[in-house]
């Protein structure tokens, strides 16, 4: 008998390359399916590795004696690191392939490969503009060294702004704020706010100084004459006493990422910086969206009770919440949308909530989280896709993307 | 319609496959000697299911006094991995792991002497 002639296409899947392009054509088909390139997308919370390019930021240390401490720390892989690391299994025992993967993507040309490979998962998914932020610079809010985190803030800032946000612009950033130094938080304001592509600054959660200490007012008074606003973005700290009670990682993640950012909000509002700073814009990114549901009811209640707590307060907590703005990842999506209807309906999601990828971490979203959602009409989808970002970061609206097409088989 | 999938001389036990078909790509799976297929689409957000990790089954070690005593694999348990958020399916039925109500569509798979075919 014969052998019939294959005619259709098969192909073998491969454990020894990767484009994000390819890992994302599914992306690309829904960007097509649901007409992405008629409207602008941005994605406020994305990723790159800065450690993949510890030697080129190192080079950017001001301080000769750190420089070199940590130039020859990052010669020394797998020993002990100036910079640390987190505890943590985010890959999932090796299951988000492209954690591993990525290594083997190919890309050509002058930019920097962070340029590349961030614009191959953006054009991948239909998102115009990408705030772009490091991955483990975001657990130096817990480094025991002070001045370690400064000049690590400054040398990744100064790279990030001369090496990617000066050569792209569709790549945007809040930058890392030293914020275990008040001083350097302010200088830092001073020194980068006009940079291009320097759309704000931003916190990272995980760490211990309370953002109500008068320490911090001149920089927040200085963000709000400039016009640019702050951010908190969320992560864990397994070393911190009460997580450490948690055994597994999704016990940690589900909690540390809410944690942090639910003791800054609650400072941030029961102290009256919303009072003192009206003007100030403030972002939470990446704690999902239950906690602010949770918190603004939780306050309230108490504040009816407590008003001597917060006398600065001339609303409830929760009216100042929903002032603020959300960033969308990861967004919860319980089984019974009444319940996230309800959520988005707490925060005023229309004007509120800026849509995130927190592409390429494990738990990423895509733009049809929002896309798809049964309750929003196409003018509220395109609000939390783009419309509420641009407002936010003084952005043109009109789309830049180009989506590759799909036709073929990949 | 049938899709053409492999020789199955050329297609061996824990190997894999993807078929362009007219329904969409097709995840083909030789294991432990049979063959299973399913939609190369996650039911989560899209992604491409069919192309990640074989991984077995985890599952914790319980002792006769209700005491934890660790984790193990379950080697008889397979399932393969969505790469885009780790969302895992059990090899034989297409179940989802994490939400058992969930099932990605299955595919017939038939032999017909050294070919092996995926109807679709």
């Amino acid at each position: 008998m014969n052998a019939p002639t294959p005619v259709n296409n098969v192909r073998e899947v491969r454990f020894d390359e990767f484009s994000s392009s390819d890992s994302l054509i599914k992306a690309t088909e829904q960007a097509h399916k649901r007409n992405y390139k008629d409207f602008l997308i941005v994605d406020v919370d994305s990723h790159h590795y800065e450690s993949e390019s510890y030697g080129e930021i190192f080079k950017y240390i001001e301080n000769p004696v750190i420089r070199r401490q940590a130039l020859e720390s990052a010669s020394r892989g797998g020993r002990s690191s100036m910079l640390g690391g987190s505890v943590g299994y985010q890959d999932i025992g090796g299951r988000i392939t492209r954690h591993w993967l990525r290594k083997h993507e190919k890309t050509e040309g002058p930019e920097h490969r962070d340029v590349t490979t961030t614009l191959r998962w953006m054009n991948a998914m239909g998102v115009d503009y990408a705030c772009l932020f490091p991955t483990p610079m975001l657990f130096l809010g817990t480094h025991p060294q002070v001045e370690i985190e400064v000049a690590m803030a400054r040398a990744y800032n100064r790279w990030l702004c001369d090496t990617i946000l000066e050569h792209e612009p569709r790549i945007i950033s809040m930058l890392y704020l030293p914020f275990n130094d008040p001083d350097a938080t302010y200088q830092m304001v001073k020194d980068f706010g006009h940079r291009k592509g320097v759309k704000g600054f931003m916190v990272t959660a995980p760490r211990y100084k309370p953002v109500h200490d008068n320490a911090y007012m001149k920089t927040y008074r200085l963000l709000e004459e400039m016009g640019l606003p702050i951010s908190f973005h969320a992560a864990y700290n397994w070393n911190d006493q009460s997580l450490q009670l948690t055994n597994r990682f999704i016990g940690v993640h589900a909690l540390g990422f809410m944690w942090f950012n639910m003791v800054h909000m609650t400072n941030w509002v029961v102290n009256g910086l919303p009072e003192r700073f009206p003007k100030l814009k403030v972002m939470w990114i990446e704690s999902g969206l239950t906690w602010a549901y949770s918190l603004m009811q939780r306050l309230d209640h108490s504040y009816k009770m407590r008003t001597s707590d917060c006398p600065s307060l001339k609303r409830k907590p929760s009216e100042y919440m929903r002032e603020m703005y959300f960033s969308s990842q990861p967004m919860e999506m319980p089984d019974d949308p009444s319940i996230l209807e309800a959520t988005f309906k707490m925060i005023n999601a229309e004007t509120q909530l800026v849509w995130s990828s927190d592409y390429p971490h494990w738990d990423f979203d895509l733009p049809g989280v929002i896309y798809d959602l049964p309750f929003l009409n196409e003018q509220s989808k395109r609000n939390i896709l783009g419309g509420n970002a641009a407002r936010l970061f003084n952005l043109d609206p009109k789309p830049v993307k180009t989506i590759p097409p799909v036709g073929g088989f990949k | 319609m049938d899709y053409f999938v492999a020789k199955k001389s050329e297609f061996k036990s824990g190997d894999r496959r993807i078929v362009q078909s007219a329904r969409g790509e097709i995840g083909v799976f030789h294991h432990e000697g049979a063959f299973f297929a399913y939609a190369n689409t996650c039911l989560h957000s899209g992604g491409l299911a069919c192309e990640g990790l074989l991984m077995p089954k985890v599952v914790d070690i319980i002792a006769e006094d209700r005491t934890y005593q660790g984790q193990e694999f379950d080697e008889t348990e397979t399932h393969f991995v969505c790469p885009w958020h780790g969302w895992e399916y059990d090899i034989k039925t297409g179940q989802s792991i994490g939400d058992r109500r969930q099932f990605l569509r299955k595919y017939e798979v038939v032999e017909r002497g050294d070919d092996v075919f995926v109807i679709a």
